[in-house]
């Protein structure tokens, strides 16, 4: 046994509710030796995270392992009972989760979740626990390491929560840790900290570690070896710098290719500046009791003025909590603004949408982040374009067909799919779904809130590529927002940053490097590069850091 | 896990397994007698044609004969249209009333569902059978008096489940969506809301049913529901119950009768055919 894990010929099986068998794990293998990292990437459904979760022997619901070897320290786990398999788990081989926010529990404390590892198992004494969780907090490069422990996981940012997680993993000094896509669900500012902290503490003890996730540039910075995964088989397996610069396979590839988005090419033919579209003036909104001067108590969007042009994009971009999702809100309507200005076509708008005239709401449409909760699931996808058809051009039952026919076709869906309920569609189909039911009111405007984040990269950058040809047929405008700056850079003339309500700096993509407003400068430089040396050779002014990441 | 799928059977893309069958043929069965009661009855319900009362079962008088010696089979077979029919008009109305109420209570939101919610509330807090009692003894005892009664009871708990499921729907992104469209109130609860919580409400209905046909027995036991000489399985069960120490059929009969209806909505309500997902099957 030279390598800490050994994978052979692994083979996990699925029952789906017909009873029928899927094979979801055809025949990998893997290695890896200790203190090595190695990440996991693939996109959803590649059965990334269904490997990482075996390695403890564990199969979700529904799943068995069926066949092959899973040998870590040389056991191996797919054998072993599950009594057995329980004593390995935190000791041998730990488990840092997706979202660490959904996984600590509210009741109790955090330092009594970090150290109930060492309870389970007997590891030492509770004293020893706390001191060594200390010490871990330290080393992870979090605020006040001797009392954060104290406190409840809703009183910590997303970052430090998990942070803690990886505490919680580390504590029993495992020879292996899994990390489930750790940093996706977090700001850019923030994932630099995390990763860093990760990265320091796995380099200091000499752990070996399984880093899943979907991003390339996230991965580049962590780990030894890159192992690609699509449809249960290994694609490619090769050291980062190898990967990175002499993919092979043609999934890698176009991975890679994924993450360079082509620029937009500036309009030739751009109508005349004077041409907006929507201008809206000093808006403010927010949540919270109204009070005396008319405005609400917290203050989400704060004085914040702006124009589209015609034919042209906005992008905005900011880290959660900037208000840049109830500055959509408001622009629709949804969330009526308590001061300002709004200005569309060249008529001004009410500010809630219930006051607006049919025709307004029909030629500004807003498309959601969450195709999920943004398609009624009771309804097949032909009746959730048609309604708009009826509702807006009273279109009767032949031409409502033929136009929801053109419309899948507008958005590269086939026309089989009309039939189908949204929950049997994928990610990037349900997303397209949601845009055509957008595209079906005609509009001049479509605000789409994040509509990329949470697709898989190569999902999201064709999304991206079917949004600006959709563009250079219909002629529309987009505001774009997103937290995801090469999205905003691929699609938009104008990008705009917001940071705590306010607009601070409005410039064109190609002027990114040359932003001139600090927070700007942080962002800008915070987005990970495929560069395995990034995130170390990166310099980053502490008093910035001090002053706007959230650590 | 793997169990419980391998014992359920497929058919036109749902699931479905023993249990459920059998318990909708129970109900099946029920609801025929309740159409056809008039015309498979051996005798009429008011007929005595038996000299003994509490008589045993024998040929000609297969469940035996009641207190005053009629033919207590004729007499099971009319009950269930009472109780089947009163229950389900019941449990009709406030089902319909309890969930429109409920998902526009959800939708509209502010001071109507509040002044709404807390009425309803109120009305929630008062013991049924008492309810039962109070409306009985004030306007007497008719089909449409008990009919209502009965619906006006179960009101309140239909409104409490379906605005509790529809307050889940009216935060997803589709219903701002249809409302940034411009949408009615109508098409909201009717197309957006409704299709996503009609499964619970339809379980939700046949649990109400269960307590309906309990409570309307209930209130014919204590001689507040149907009169003489008409009579439910409850008023069955009461009338008889002087045959008790002679184990009669005539007590054990419709007591039975209620029993099977019941459990078997409850146990079809527990195994639902379930869709099949899973396409390429």
């Amino acid at each position: 046994m030279t390598n800490l894990v050994e994978v052979r010929n692994l083979r996990i099986k699925a029952t789906t509710d017909a009873g029928r068998v899927v094979e979801i794990i055809k025949g990998v293998s893997l290695d890896i030796a200790d203190g090595e990292i190695i990440a996991l990437i693939g996109e959803s459904g590649s059965g990334k995270t269904t490997v990482a979760l075996s390695l403890m022997g564990h199969a979700r619901p529904g799943c068995q392992i069926t066949g092959g070897e899973i040998n870590v320290n040389g056991k191996n786990m797919a054998a072993l009972s599950e009594k057995e398999r329980a004593k390995l788990r935190g000791t041998d081989i730990a488990y840092v989760p997706q979202s660490a926010a959904a996984s600590f529990n509210p009741a109790s404390t955090i330092m009594e979740q970090v150290i109930e590892v060492t309870r389970i198992h007997r590891l030492m004494p509770p004293e020893q626990a706390r001191k060594r969780a200390v010490e871990l907090f330290r080393s992870l490069s979090l605020p006040d390491p001797e009392r954060i422990g104290g406190r409840y996981p809703h009183q910590v940012s997303g970052g430090q929560l998990q942070r803690l997680a990886a505490a919680m993993a580390l504590i029993g000094n495992p020879k292996l840790v899994i990390f489930d896509e750790p940093t996706t669900a977090l700001d850019v500012t923030t994932q630099i900290d995390v990763l860093k902290a990760f990265k320091s503490v796995m380099r200091a003890g000499g752990i070996a570690g399984v880093y899943v996730s979907h991003d390339l540039a996230v991965v580049a910075q962590i780990a030894d070896r890159i192992v690609v995964l699509k449809g249960g088989e290994v694609q490619e397996t090769g050291t980062t710098a190898e990967i990175l610069s002499a993919a092979k396979h043609p999934y890698t590839r176009e991975l890679l290719a994924a993450f360079e988005p082509k620029r937009r090419q500036a309009h030739a033919d751009a109508e005349p500046a004077t041409n907006q579209l929507l201008r809206i003036d000093n808006v403010t909104a927010g949540y919270g009791a109204v009070r005396d001067n008319g405005l609400p108590l917290v203050r989400a969007v704060d004085s914040v003025s702006l124009i589209v042009e015609k034919g042209r994009n906005l992008g905005v971009i900011g880290e959660s909590g900037c208000g840049k999702s109830t500055l959509a809100r408001v622009i629709a309507g949804i969330h009526p603004a308590a001061a300002g200005d709004i200005v569309f076509d060249g008529k001004p708008l009410r500010r809630a949408a219930g006051k607006r005239s049919q025709d307004q709401l029909r030629e500004m449409q807003i498309v959601f982040q969450y195709a999920d909760t943004a398609l009624n699931p009771a309804k097949p996808v032909e009746d959730i374009i048609a309604r708009p058809l009826v509702f807006y051009h009273g279109l009767d039952r032949q031409a409502r067909s033929r136009r929801v026919d053109e419309l899948l076709d507008m958005v590269r869906l086939p026309k089989a799919l009309r039939y189908r309920h949204p929950a049997e569609l994928s990610g990037g189909q349900k997303q397209r779904v949601n845009f055509a039911r957008a595209l079906a009111a005609n509009p001049k405007l479509i605000i789409c809130d994040e509509i990329t984040s949470a697709l898989d990269t190569v999902v999201a950058s064709a999304v991206i590529e079917l949004l600006k040809e959709l563009q250079r047929e219909l002629g529309l405008s987009y505001i774009f927002i997103s937290h995801d700056l090469s999205v905003v850079e691929a699609i938009c003339d104008e990008i705009m940053v917001m940071y705590n309500g306010q607009r601070v700096e409005q410039i064109t993509p190609d002027k990114v490097k040359a932003a001139t407003h600090p927070y700007s400068k942080l962002l800008f430089s915070s987005v990970p590069k495929l560069d395995p040396t990034w995130l170390d050779g990166l310099v980053r002014d502490p008093e910035l850091v001090s002053q706007y990441g959230h650590r | 896990m793997a169990r419980a799928i391998a014992s359920r059977r497929s058919f036109l893309g749902h699931s479905y397994n023993l249990v459920g069958v059998v318990a909708s043929l129970v109900i099946l069965a029920w609801t025929l007698v309740a159409i056809f009661a008039p015309t498979i009855i051996p005798h009429p319900i008011g007929d005595i044609v038996d000299d003994d009362y509490f008589g045993p079962m024998r040929q000609g008088l297969w469940l035996g004969s009641d207190y005053l010696g009629r033919d207590m089979l004729s007499r099971v077979l009319m009950g269930a249209r009472y109780t089947v029919g009163i229950s389900l008009a019941a449990v009709s109305i406030a089902c319909f009333s309890g969930v429109v109420l409920g998902m526009l209570a959800a939708v509209t939101g502010g001071w109507f569902d509040t002044c709404l919610s807390r009425f309803l509330d109120a009305m929630n807090s008062i013991p049924s059978k008492l309810f039962g009692l109070v409306v009985v003894a004030a306007v007497g005892s008719s089909i449409p008096v008990l009919i209502l009664t009965l619906a006006v009871i179960y009101i309140p708990g239909a409104y409490r489940f379906a605005r509790a499921l529809a307050v889940n729907i009216n935060t997803m992104d589709f219903m701002t969506v249809a409302r940034v469209r411009g949408e009615s109130t109508a098409y909201l609860i009717g197309s957006e809301i409704l299709p996503n919580i009609i499964r619970p409400v339809l379980a939700d209905f046949g649990l109400r049913f269960v307590f309906i046909v309990l409570l309307l027995s209930g209130l014919s036991f204590l001689g507040l529901g149907l009169q003489p000489p008409l009579a439910d399985w409850g008023a069955l069960v009461r009338e008889n119950i002087g045959g008790l120490p002679f184990a009669a059929p005539a007590v054990v009969v419709p007591s039975l009768a209620i029993a099977s209806l019941t459990i078997s909505v409850n146990l079809l309500i527990d195994n639902l055919p379930q869709k099949i997902r899973d396409r390429d099957a």
